[in-house]
This record gives C-alpha cells, structure tokens and sequence, in this order.
C-alpha cells in the first residue's frame, strides 16, 4: 500500500468519523422529538429527515453547495459565526456525509426509543428521580443498542457517501477525496485497476470492524447489565 | 406520624372520579371492581393524573390543592408505588433497583437495606438481573424498591394481579410482614376480597368512581363474596391452651374457641366465619363434637331456592347460617327468635400484634 493510499484511508476514517460524532446528538434529539412529542409539523420534520435517503444523492450535494458554499447563507453564517468553511475542504466532506447518513442515524434511535417502556420511567420518577436522572439512568441506557445499531450505519453510509460529497466539494486529492472518490478515480484511469482493488478490499475490512465492532459493544452493554461489574 | 388526607375530584378520560376519605398508618385497602376508579385515585395521588380539583394532604404536607395552585410533581410527593407490573429497570442488578431512589432519587437513607432483604426474603437474588427472577421475586423486588425509597405513604396498585395463585400464595405472607410492621399509610387498591382481608385495617369501598362506604374489612366485606357467604369478625386472644393448640377468642360479647397453633395473647385476630359452617338449633345441646355455640337473635331469614341464609345477631356482631330451606322450616325459624349458633370451623384470617396505642374493637 503506498503512502498517497494510506492517506485515503485516514482522511475516510477522519470523514466519517467526524460526520457521526456530529450528527450523533443532533439524530438523537430529532429521534427523541419524533418517539416521544407531539407538535405541529411533526410530519414535515420527519419527511425533512427522510429526504437525504429518497432525494439524489447529487441533488442533496446541491443543495449543500447552495446553502453551505461560500456565497451560501448557511455557509457565511458558519464562517462569520465559527470561521469554519466547507467548500473544498475536508469539513464539507464530513458534512455531506453526515447529512447522507442522517436518516439511517435517527431511524434506529426512534425505535429503540419508543420500545423504552414509558412505565420504568414513570417508575423512576415515584422513586425520586428528576427528569435528567430518569433519562440518564433509564432511557438512555435502555435505548443504547439502537444508538450504537444507529450510529454503526451512519458511519458505513458516511465511509462509503459519494454522490453528494462530489457534487459539493468536489474530488480534490488530500482535501475531499475519500475512499469512494479515491476507487472511482483509479477506475477512471487504465492503470489504476489494481489500486482500486486494494481501496475496496480496505472499504470492506472497515464496513467488517464497523459492524462487528458494534456486536461486542451490544454484548458489553447487555452484559455491563446485569450488575456483576 | 400524620396520616393522608384526600378530598378529590377529576376525569381520567370520560370517567369521572371524586372521592373523599382518610387513610391513617397502616393498610387501607381501597376496594370495589375493575374499573371502578381506584387505580385512578390512586395516580392522582402519587400525581401521574391530575385531579381537576380538590386536596391531599400526606403527613401535614400539601401534595395537591387545586385553589392554592399546588401540584407537585411525582418525585416531590415521597411515595413509594408498587404497580401492577413489577417494572424494574431490566439493565440494572436487584441490588441497583432496591437503592435506585437512593441513588438516582436521592432520597433520604431511611431503613437499613439488609433489613428490607430479609423481610422480603431476596438475600439469594441481589446480584441477579430482574429477568432472571420468577414473577413473585421480580414482584417481591418492586416492594422492596418502594419501601426503601423512604415512603411517607405506600401505594400499591394491586400488586398481585398479575401474579398465578400459587404466586400470590406466596407473595401475601410478605405482604402481611409489611403491613404489620409499617408506621406509615399504606394504601393497597384490590378488587379481591381475600387480599383486602388478610391485609387492610380499614377498607374504603370504590363504586363507579365514587366512594360508596367506608369502615373495617368485617364490616365492608362482611356480605357475599364471589358466590360463598361468609362474616369477618375482629376480636382478642384472651387464652390459649398449648396442649390442644387452642385459642380463645373475645369477639365482643361473646367468646369463641379456635384450633390456631401459635397465636399469642393478646393477640389482634381477624376471623372469617362461613355461613355453610354455621348450623343452628332452637336450643343449646350437650353431647356435640361443636365446641362453639352462640347464643343469637335471628335478625333475617332468606330463602334461596332450596337454601336458606339466616342471618343472626350475636350482641353488636352478625353471623350468618346456611341451611336447608326445609331445615329452616322444620324448625320454625322466624325473626326475632332466640337460636343457639353452632359454629363448625373459623378460620383465622389474620393476627397482628397490638400496638400499644391501639384499642380492642
């Protein structure tokens, strides 16, 4: 594997990574609004959320570029508020793949969500606890699979995002372009075939550790349970 | 200790609820069908439903006052809840839930934990998970959790009914163990007229969301229940005979005698009496294996078919007598007659010890 490869590989991970540390807590506040309230235009926001999985992935990257570019009010903002850019940079990268993977994020969240049963909590609550404690010390920890199974997909969708991260900042090498830019470009090129072939067989040894990273986790937890620790 | 004060009146749903009653340390049962609203009642007290006006007051402490514009939440109201479903928290150990209000409630350290183990007999399960428990455990666990959340008032909501027979045959002793040992109101809803015997001091009736009466277990439950006539009667240990294993019992104006291994002097017995037990003659007879034989006025007969019930008046206390209609004819049996009452079997439903400030009914 040459350096220029190795290179790849980290800025993916960095990607991705990044992308689901962000849209974890904000998936979760959406999954949490969507399981548990009831407001007006409930249905909207969750159609806003769905959008990313049914829209072209290329009109999602668009749209990014129309309202995070550098003439974007979206990206502006960032940049007057954070001086944070995205246009061609590895940040608009992770956004794109966060915004991608958001979907898959809150959809197992929600239902973890709503399989907590409301009358452990309410049970907490005769017992003393305030709102927070019952969330930390309850729910969340009842929830956790669906968090981790959540936050397992978002990243796999955010290593592999390629339509939208295109579209929106481009395929600059050592600034966007990550595994899936990175396998299209060597197939682009007639001798690229054997590079490609190592990318993909790295896209699947992370997708592999993702996942099976995620069981033992889930194992930990159910185990972490039962109190013996 | 204070004791809870409610006076309250509201909706769950299109159901409209009011009730008004008092509930001093010790259990009161709140009785009446399914549906009847007590499990209403009680939410509205522990405040997961809010009543649309009135006023609770536990301990001296205002709970709920709907003119005062006072409603605290559940966490402030110092309960302990056991629901019909055990709800344990599955993810933590027997011992994390038993303390969960302690940790997570931050609730006062009132009795020792490893007191409340062994009343509740769970010294074997508190390293276990919830979901390793059989149903009377797991059940057993949700008491325990609530007594040691430092109640000031315990509410129950028919914690047995989820449970098979054999279940609750062995939950009950447990309960009883706490009944019999708390200073604080408990308030146990029940539908079942067994449970609210061998548990309540004082029953308050539920109907259609309503209190319909209020008064002790034998005088509430003291009619039919479920197809079986049966009287309560209260009374005191006033000898026992340790050869034969045998109690005397003052039940006010008169005295039964009980085969009860164990029971001590003094001893506050609630007694259950069915009326297929109770035969009856016109005159009081020698050479009867009967040892009990009451001296009464029949008050009512009632023929049933081919039965009669009879129903007499023992001083203060009734009994009531199944016979035959053709028995109760044969005899003459009439209103105002004086009858001698031969009472078969009593069974003991329930002995407490006295309190010291307790007076003999």
């Amino acid at each position: 594997m040459t350096e220029t490869e190795a290179a790849i590989i980290l800025l993916s991970a960095k990607v991705a990574l990044a992308a689901t540390l962000f849209a974890l807590p904000l998936a979760f506040a959406v999954a949490w609004l969507l399981a548990r309230r009831c407001f007006v235009g409930k249905g909207l926001l969750q159609a806003i959320v769905t959008l990313p999985l049914v829209l072209p992935p290329v009109a999602t990257g668009y749209g990014l570029l129309l309202l995070f570019g550098t003439q974007g009010p979206l990206g502006r903002l960032m940049e007057a508020v954070f001086g944070l850019t995205f246009a061609f940079r590895w940040t608009g990268a992770a956004l794109a793949a966060g915004v991608m993977a958001f979907p898959l994020l809150v959809r197992p969240i929600r239902l973890s969500l709503e399989a907590v049963d409301r009358g452990l909590e309410e049970a907490a609550a005769t017992l003393g606890a305030r709102r927070i404690i019952v969330f930390l010390t309850v729910t969340l920890p009842l929830a956790l699979p669906g968090l981790l199974a959540g936050a397992v997909l978002g990243f796999a969708k955010a290593l592999g995002e390629f339509g939208a991260t295109i579209t929106f900042v481009s395929n600059i090498p050592g600034q966007t372009q990550t595994l899936s830019l990175a396998i299209y470009s060597l197939l682009q090129s007639p001798t690229g075939d054997a590079a490609a072939l190592r990318l993909i067989v790295v896209s699947i040894l992370l997708a592999l550790g993702a996942v099976l990273l995620s069981e033992w986790a889930g194992r930990l937890i159910r185990r972490g349970g039962d109190g013996r620790a | 200790m204070g004791g809870l004060e409610v006076d309250i009146a509201g909706k769950a749903g299109s159901f409209a609820v009011s009730a008004r009653f008092t509930a001093a340390p010790g259990v009161t049962a709140l009785f009446g069908r399914s549906g009847a609203g007590k499990s209403t009642i009680l939410k509205m007290i522990a405040g997961t439903a809010r009543p649309d006006e009135g006023r609770i007051v536990s301990d001296g402490r205002v709970l709920f006052d709907a003119a005062a514009g006072i409603d605290l939440p559940v966490r402030a109201r110092g309960i302990g809840f056991v629901f019909q479903e055990d709800r344990l928290f599955p993810h933590l150990s027997v011992r994390r839930n038993l303390t969960y209000a302690r940790w997570a409630g931050r609730r006062a350290v009132g009795r020792p934990l490893p007191e409340v183990v062994a009343l509740l007999g769970l010294e074997d399960h508190l390293d276990r998970l919830p979901g390793t428990l059989s149903g009377g455990e797991r059940q057993r666990v949700a008491i325990g959790r609530a007594l040691l959340a430092d109640p000031r008032i315990l509410l129950m909501d028919e914690p047995l009914s989820s449970l098979d027979r054999q279940r609750r045959a062995e939950i009950l002793p447990y309960l009883e163990a706490v009944a019999n040992e708390t200073c604080i109101p408990v308030l146990y809803v029940s539908h079942e007229t067994e449970e609210v015997a061998r548990l309540a001091d004082k029953v308050v009736a539920v109907e259609a969301g309503r209190v319909r009466a209020v008064g002790s277990p034998a005088e509430i439950l003291g009619g039919e229940e479920g197809g079986e006539t049966a009287v309560l009667l209260e009374g005191r240990v006033t000898g026992v005979d340790p050869h034969y294993e045998t109690a005397t019992v003052d039940i006010g104006g008169a005295t039964v005698e009980l085969s009860a291994p164990g029971l001590p002097m003094g001893a506050r017995v609630r007694l259950r009496v069915r009326a297929s037990d109770v035969a009856i003659a016109t005159r009081p007879h020698e050479g009867l294996s009967i040892r009990n034989q009451l001296s009464c006025t029949i008050e009512r007969v009632t023929v049933k078919g081919s039965a009669a019930e009879i129903l007499l008046a023992l001083g203060e206390k009734r009994l009531v007598s199944r016979i035959t209609a053709k028995s109760a004819e044969a005899l003459g049996l009439a209103v105002g007659q004086r009858v001698v009452a031969l009472v078969k079997a009593v069974s003991v439903e329930r002995a407490r010890l006295m309190r010291p400030d307790e007076a003999v009914e």
